[in-house]
C-alpha cells in the first residue's frame, strides 16, 4: 500500500491551506429601497421580492 | 447509483419524513403560506402539487386519498371546494417559494411557501367544514 514517506510539516500543511478561504458573499441592492440584499432573497428591509411585498399577510 | 431516485431524505427515517410532510402540507393548506427551511420547502411542493391534483379531480376516491395524507378533515373540505376555482386554469405551478433570509443559530436558509392563485372567498362559515371540525375534535376526545 502506498504510504507517505515523510510527515508533512506544519509549515507545508499550512502553506497548502492558504488557498482554502471563503470569499465575500455576493451582495446586490434592492431595486425598491436601495438597501443591500442577497440575490434571490426577499429584501430584509422592505420585504419586496420581484415587485411583490412578501411580508404582507393578505394578498 | 441514484438513477431515478428523486426526493431528499433530510436525515430522517421514512416514517419520520412522511409524518413531517403530512403535518407541513396540512399547515400549508390551512394557512395558505408557511415558513420553513429551503430544502423542506422544495420537497413540500411535491406533496402540495399531488394533493391539488387530487382536489381538481374531486371524486370520492380522490377525496379519500387526500384524507389519508391531510390530517384535518376541514382542510380537505376547503381544499376540494376551492381547488377548481383557484387552480382549475393551471396545470402545475401551484406553489411559490420566496427565500426570506438566514436563520440565526444555524444559518439555514428560510423560505416562504405560498399557494398561488387568488384565495377563494369562503361563504360565511362553511357548514360542512364546521361539521367536520366538530367530528375531528370528537374523534380526538374519544382517543384520549
Ligand atoms: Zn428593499
Amino acid at each position: 500500500m502506498a504510504v507517505p514517506k515523510h510527515k508533512v510539516s506544519k509549515s507545508r500543511r499550512d502553506k497548502r491551506r492558504t488557498h482554502q478561504k471563503t470569499g465575500a458573499p455576493s451582495v446586490g441592492t434592492c431595486p425598491e429601497c436601495g438597501e443591500a440584499k442577497l440575490p434571490h432573497f426577499a429584501c430584509p428591509e422592505c420585504g419586496v421580492y420581484k415587485g411583490r411585498n412578501v411580508t404582507e399577510v393578505s394578498e | 447509483m441514484r438513477h431515478r431516485k428523486s426526493g431528499v431524505k433530510l436525515n430522517r427515517t421514512s416514517s419520520h419524513r412522511s409524518a413531517m410532510f403530512r403535518n407541513m402540507v396540512t399547515s400549508l393548506f390551512k394557512f395558505d403560506r408557511i415558513k420553513t427551511t429551503d430544502p423542506k420547502a422544495k420537497e413540500l411542493r411535491r406533496w402540495a402539487d399531488q394533493l391539488i391534483t387530487l382536489a381538481k379531480r374531486g371524486d370520492l376516491h380522490a377525496r379519500r386519498q387526500a384524507m389519508a395524507i391531510i390530517r384535518e378533515k376541514s382542510v380537505v373540505h376547503k381544499l376540494f371546494n376551492d381547488a377548481q376555482q383557484r387552480f382549475g386554469s393551471k396545470a402545475g405551478g401551484y406553489t411559490r417559494l420566496v427565500k426570506i433570509g438566514l436563520r440565526k443559530g444555524d444559518a439555514a436558509t428560510l423560505t416562504l411557501v405560498e399557494l398561488t392563485g387568488e384565495p377563494v372567498e369562503s361563504k360565511k362559515e362553511d357548514k360542512k367544514a364546521v361539521k367536520a371540525d366538530k367530528a375531528d375534535k370528537k374523534a380526538k376526545k374519544t382517543e384520549e
